[in-house]
């Protein structure tokens, strides 16, 4: 009995340090190979490694290897919080989290999508969860994947793949005649067909973006009033940047904390309407009702 | 050489300061959408939460041209100036 509590404490401890652990090697890592830069400096991801491959050199970027670290982290997060469950009885603390979060997820994906897709509630729910952990992981000064357009487009690219899927539920035949339902307007469906990943890929990394570039001009442009309306503090009183106290961190509150949630948000907000808007549900509840009672029918 | 460096990159910016005109779209689009959320509220303070959550979608959505120029704006002063010196070199050599 004591043993097994012993164990349990122990894989406890290993789960805490799967979600604390990435973070600090984040952190680190940032640390070791950042070069130290004097004034503005905006940069894409930097590349660690590069392999040479016939067609294209396959390269390893610091926003492939920030969100797998990520994903190490979510991964520990659902490990830690679902040790130790149990069906009946006394529940812990962490339990009644973990079916909080399942609980709102699938409400989310109910409401929005219909009984239909309930199955979609754990895509969306990680999708949710990549996304907000990654924008929320510059709070630790990483470079934030989701800046990147390469990995959100990566996510942009398995959502257009969805609606596709779903609107084929009806056949091919049906997917071509909603396209060019009025005739006319054949080109600009098929180009807002086209659209729909672009623009939730640029929407999802220009927010990020954005808020990243804006807080570093903004930190540099303070650091340099600061060094112009205080450089004549004698000593070291005369380097140390005061006027990037406070403002920088409200910003951050916003583009870092908010921002971020809430672009986690619209995203997979938009993934679950496009998808339950490009299913075709009367024609193919129609076809299937259709179908039973040819086979009832039939029998 | 000089003048000729010197045009790109003054063209660079301006052209990213001119791209971002286009924010002035979605703020007037996210600025009546806001409004019509607040009157929504103010008529049916029960359903607030839907609302909001509505109207938060309909702001990202309205957002989305603006991104697009604001995307184009980073490439021109990141990415472009770079890339159009580089072919000027290339095609000096």
């Amino acid at each position: 009995m004591l043993k097994n509590k012993v164990l349990f404490k122990v894989v406890d401890i290993f789960y805490l340090a799967l979600i604390i652990v990435p973070f600090i090697l984040g952190m680190a890592l940032n640390v070791v190979t950042k070069p130290l830069a004097d004034g503005i400096e905006i940069t894409g991801a930097r590349i660690f490694w590069q392999i040479d491959f016939p067609v294209q050199p396959l390269v390893i970027t610091e926003s492939q290897v920030n969100s797998w670290l990520v994903v190490i982290a979510i991964t520990g997060l659902c490990l830690f919080l679902t040790h130790g469950i149990k069906a009946a009885g006394k529940i812990t603390v962490r339990q009644h989290i973990a079916e909080f979060i399942v609980e709102k997820a699938k409400n989310l994906v109910v409401t929005n999508m219909g009984e239909y897709f309930e199955g979609f509630a754990p895509f969306i729910a990680a999708v949710l969860g990549l996304s907000a952990f990654s924008s929320l992981s510059s709070l630790t000064g990483m470079f934030p994947p989701t800046s990147d357009i390469n990995v959100v487009s990566g996510w942009a690219i398995v959502v257009f793949i969805l609606i596709t899927y779903y609107k084929l539920k009806c056949g091919p035949v049906h997917y071509v005649k909603t396209l060019c339902s009025p005739v006319l307007l054949t080109p600009l469906n098929v180009i807002s067909e086209v659209a729909t990943p672009v623009s939730m890929a640029f929407r999802h990394y220009g927010n990020v973006l954005s808020g990243l570039v804006i807080s570093i001009l903004v930190s540099t442009g303070l650091s340099g009033l600061s060094k112009t309306l205080l450089g004549w503090l004698p000593g070291i009183l005369g380097e140390i940047p005061f006027l990037q106290i406070g403002l920088p961190a409200v910003l951050s509150v916003y583009f870092d904390l908010f921002s971020g949630c809430l672009q986690a948000f619209i995203f997979a907000m938009l993934t679950m309407l496009y998808v339950s808007g490009g299913f075709p549900a009367e024609e193919y509840f129609k076809r299937k009702n259709k179908k039973k009672q040819k086979s009832i029918g039939g029998n | 050489m000089e003048l000729a460096i010197g045009i790109i990159l003054g063209c660079c910016a301006l052209g990213a300061g001119v791209a971002m005109v286009a924010g002035i779209g979605p703020g007037i689009g996210e600025g009546n959408a806001v409004a019509k959320a607040c009157e929504a509220i103010g008529r049916q303070p029960e359903c607030k939460g839907d609302v909001t959550t509505t109207m938060l979608m309909g702001c990202a959505i309205a957002e989305t041209t603006g991104l697009y120029a604001l995307v184009i704006a980073i490439l021109l002063i990141f990415v472009a100036p770079k890339q159009f010196v580089n072919i000027l070199l290339d095609s000096l050599k």
